[in-house]
């Protein structure tokens, strides 16, 4: 199963074309307004594109560009999770997942025995004659795969399904998703990175209602290019020109770092190549006086804000940031405004081609 | 918008001790406005029934035609408010979901019955349902005529009524959103299964709210009533009728008449409030739940 | 009393005032002259009160309580009561007598009542608050209307009463209803309506839309109606004659005012309104 999309939406600004091979999952990621659940419910027939197409293994959901055809959502057969559960109030749970079932013309008991299976798999069987309003969330979100799965669709919308969850209920989904979407074709829209990483082959970064960034998970969030990719994997981007082991900013500040990249070996052109700088949060160093040494790049930063980041300090300073313990914050009596020096080994530092 | 509010009588509020305490933002002068305007409209009923001789009630109510009335009325009222149902379930449908040109026209002549007077809507009828009237005409060339039928008396109270469950049932439809009926649809729902079990069981509180008003409002039609249809016992005079002809004579019968009115509305409201398990309501108390 | 008018009516309108007291006192003069406004119990009392409070001030706003039959010829008057007394603004209140008279029982300002029956102004009467006896100023008997086409072809009160013919008749419970069930027995005849209106204005409504065959009115409605209608008379040995009496309302505050305006319907201008709008002699 392959999935061909491209579609423009001017109204939203939105134009992308994408690609999905059998039994891949595609997370979307980008800041908000990005476009990503414009293209969820495109697909899923909720929303017209102006131009452009959507060909699921062969079968064509809609094509506006020459002709016009259009596939109303019922006869899609995909199948949608979003954030909300929105598992109808009126029916129990059993008769929720049994909802589609049903509706594709299935007898009833039929329909029953198969809702029974998929709430089996999501581990909800105990729930079956419950009333949505006497769910928790990661319950009814559960469910609300379960009702998604029992259409047995040939590709799987998730926008941002463990959003609202609280962080007790997420994990639990998490690995429930993994299981469920081994093997599965389907696109998911999420903010978080774990999720992307846990549950995508590959990845696309969409802004601005394009796609502006795309390959697979590891290697997009291990270089970024663009500054969101960038940011959700926490790590530091500088953009420059590669020179001879090390980076030179439009700023005329220099970041040294080891170059890995194909053409690392290889003869610099002259007026040097676009490139990156990146290194994690956890290899920088704060001091409040510039230190002695050598080998090592060192930035004179304004702290803007500090938040809590797992067990450290996440000190954010303009377009970089560092992780450092509570303990250091404290000792250095770090505040927004504090003027800092930020220092990362050269060693930290990955170099690569834009 | 005319949409009853259902009192909370199933939310679990008053567990242990009654109510817990909450933030209600309400200023206190409120109170004081709110409690004005509920006696401007307790007190005219209460002078109403001050006024009800109770020793002769049982024989002004029960005479030949009283019942006549009351029986004429409430089978009237049931038949027009199934006719409001099938019309404007539709009619809500389209004007709160559907785009065309036109809408905001449709909706603002559709709501007309609301604020022109009966009599002129009684008048309308007349003029297009009449012996004479713009459709009538052919209607008699068939053989069929309406006026001074109890057809016509189910005409004018569905013209009237109409709006009332249109608003209703809009505001519930738009209210409720379109999130359900599309989530049914990518579950492989046609529209027609989407409107049967997702859409009408959702907006069914509404949907009451809006026939009950529509009931209450036919039961107590007057003008378009006396305008189309005429009056004659048992046929077309229904009880807002009798009551008006029993005041030129026997003003106690009159106010007897209207008790029972009042009595048959308040009836009819108290019960169907207490009807529906709203899963609308579910809804809400789920939002409550922490 | 003229502390009152002083303050209410600026010094120039009072200058004025001689002229047209003069001029009143010609009109109520011609009033009691002749008519059958003298022949009403109790008018030379009235025409006398009028004429000597007229010298002093006719002003102040009028209040009277017509029933709806009454609408034309007593707006053609009250006109004439305006252009008789520029001090003077009629205002008419028009409905059913048996609305009216329970609006006056409850404290509705009205000064003059005219009711289309006897009954109703009974009731004004019985409550105290007939302020002189009433007076009995026109008289009204039914007619038999049909619209232009006559579809059901009438040609009498017998015919109305065919089956299938769509007969509309005021309810027995109203005025008109009375008259016309006592009219029906005199003519030995079994009516079968097919609606019994509220009002006889309704029944006219119904046979001007085409909407019945025939109905029952009043002679004054058929006259209204003009070329709307067919009036077939009802050729009665005994028909039911509908008085109209008028009284001033004991509450009222300008009995001056409402006596001159009983005097004006009762007198010989009043009465030939009336009757060109079909009212017989009371």
């Amino acid at each position: 199963m392959t999935l061909e999309f491209n579609a423009t939406i001017a109204a939203r600004n939105v134009k992308l074309d994408l690609t999905l091979d059998a039994g891949e999952t595609l997370a979307i990621m980008g800041p908000n307004g990005a476009g990503k659940s414009s293209v969820v419910q495109m697909l899923a027939g909720l929303l017209k594109p102006d131009s452009g197409s959507a060909v699921l293994q062969g079968r064509a959901l809609f094509s506006l560009s020459p002709g016009a055809q259009w596939l109303p959502p019922h006869e899609r057969g995909l199948g949608v999770l979003a954030q909300d559960p929105l598992l109808f109030p009126h029916l129990n749970v059993l008769e929720n997942v049994a909802f589609g079932p049903r509706s594709q013309g299935r007898g009833k008991a039929d329909s029953r025995v198969s809702a029974a299976h998929w709430l089996q798999e999501v581990d909800a069987s105990e729930l079956a004659t419950r009333l949505p309003s006497q769910l928790s969330g990661g319950q009814a979100q559960r469910v609300a795969l379960a009702r998604a799965l029992a259409t047995e669709p040939e590709l799987l919308l998730l926008d941002e399904p463990m959003a609202a969850l609280d962080v007790n209920s997420a994990p639990f989904l998490r690995s429930l998703l993994k299981r469920v979407l081994a093997g599965r074709s389907a696109i998911i829209v999420t903010h978080s990175v774990l999720d992307a990483l846990l549950l995508a082959d590959r990845i696309i970064v969409m802004d601005g209602g394009r796609i502006v960034e795309s390959g697979p998970t590891a290697a997009v969030l291990a270089h970024p290019r663009s500054a969101f990719a960038a940011s959700l994997a926490g790590l530091n981007v500088l953009q420059g020109v590669l020179e001879a082991g090390s980076l030179l900013m439009r700023d005329g500040r220099r970041v040294a770092g080891r170059l890995v990249s194909a053409c690392a070996e290889a003869p610099q052109p002259a007026g040097g190549l676009e490139g990156m700088a990146a290194f994690a949060p956890s290899a920088v160093s704060v001091f409040l006086a510039p230190p002695q040494g050598s080998p090592r790049n060192c930035f004179k930063v304004s702290v803007g804000e500090l938040e809590p980041q797992g067990e450290q300090i996440r000190v954010r300073a303009g377009a970089l940031s560092a992780d450092i313990s509570p303990a250091a914050a404290a000792e250095l009596g770090l505040q927004p405004g504090t003027e800092v020096y930020f220092v990362v080994k050269a060693a930290e530092v990955v170099l690569y081609p834009a | 918008m005319p949409v009853l509010v259902l009192p909370k009588t199933s939310r679990p509020a008053a567990r242990g001790h009654g109510r817990t305490w909450q933030y209600t933002g309400v200023p206190r002068w409120v109170y004081l406005v709110a409690a004005v305007g509920a006696l401007f409209i307790l007190l005219p009923l209460a002078g109403m029934v001050a006024q009800v001789n109770w020793g002769q009630f049982g024989a002004l109510v029960t005479s030949e035609s009283s019942v006549a009335a009351l029986v004429l009325s409430l089978k009237t009222a049931a038949a027009s408010t199934a006719l409001c149902i099938v019309f404007g379930v539709p009619l809500a449908l389209l004007l709160a979901r559907a785009q065309f040109f036109g809408q905001r026209i449709l909706r603002a002549l559709i709501l007309l019955p609301l604020v022109v007077p009966p009599v002129v809507g009684g008048l309308a009828l007349l003029y297009t349902f009449g012996r004479e009237g713009l459709i009538g005409k052919s209607l008699t060339v068939v053989g069929v005529n309406i006026a001074f039928s109890t057809t016509a008396v189910i005409m004018a109270q569905t013209f009237v009524a109409l709006p009332f469950l249109v608003l209703s049932l809009e505001g519930t439809l738009r209210t409720a959103g379109q999130k359900y009926e599309a989530v049914a649809a990518t579950l492989g729902a046609r529209p027609g299964t989407v409107l049967r079990r997702i859409t009408l069981p959702l907006v069914l509180p509404g949907l009451i709210s809006g026939a009950v008003l529509s009931f209450a409002r036919c039961l107590g039609e007057f003008g378009a009533t006396l305008t189309f249809a005429g009056s004659l016992q048992g046929v077309t005079r229904t009880l807002p009728l009798e009551i008006y002809l029993q005041r030129e004579t026997d003003p106690e019968a009159a106010v007897a008449l209207s008790f029972l009115l009042i009595a048959v509305a308040v009836l009819v409201v108290a019960l169907t409030y207490r009807a529906p398990k709203s899963p609308l309501r579910a809804l809400v108390s789920q939002e409550d739940t922490p | 009393m003229t502390l009152f008018n002083k303050s209410a009516y600026p010094k120039r309108q009072q200058l004025r005032l001689g002229a047209f007291a003069a001029g009143t006192l010609v009109l109520a003069m011609s009033l009691s002259g002749c008519g059958p406004a003298a022949t009403g119990p109790g008018a030379p009392g009235a025409e006398a009160n009028t004429t000597r409070t007229a010298a002093a001030e006719l002003s102040g706003t009028l209040n009277v309580y017509a029933a709806a039959s009454l609408k034309t010829t007593f707006t053609v008057l009250a006109n004439e009561f305006e252009a008789e007394n520029p001090q003077v603004k009629v205002s008419l209140s028009f409905d059913g007598s048996s609305t009216l008279v329970t609006q006056i029982t409850q404290g509705a300002p009205a000064d003059v009542f005219a009711s289309a029956d006897n009954a109703n102004m009974k009731k004004l009467s019985d409550a105290g608050l007939a302020k002189d006896s009433p007076v009995a100023f026109a008289s009204n008997v039914l007619t038999l209307v049909v619209p232009p086409g006559n579809p059901a072809n009438i040609t009498s009160f017998a015919d109305a009463a065919k089956p299938g013919v769509k007969l509309v008749v005021c309810a027995p419970q109203v005025p008109c209803g009375a008259a016309t069930k006592a009219d029906a027995a005199g003519a030995g005849l079994t009516l079968s309506p097919v609606s019994e209106e509220l009002s006889v204005t309704s029944v006219l409504g119904k046979v001007t839309s085409g909407e019945a065959d025939a109905g029952l009115v009043y002679v004054t409605d058929a006259t209204t109606a003009g070329d709307k209608v067919i009036s077939i008379p009802l050729d009665l040995a005994n028909p039911t004659v509908n008085q109209y009496p008028i009284a001033a309302v004991s509450t009222t505050k300008v009995p001056e005012l409402a006596q001159g305006f009983i005097a004006l319907v009762t007198g010989t201008e009043g009465q030939k309104v009336l009757q060109n709008a079909g009212f017989g002699a009371p």
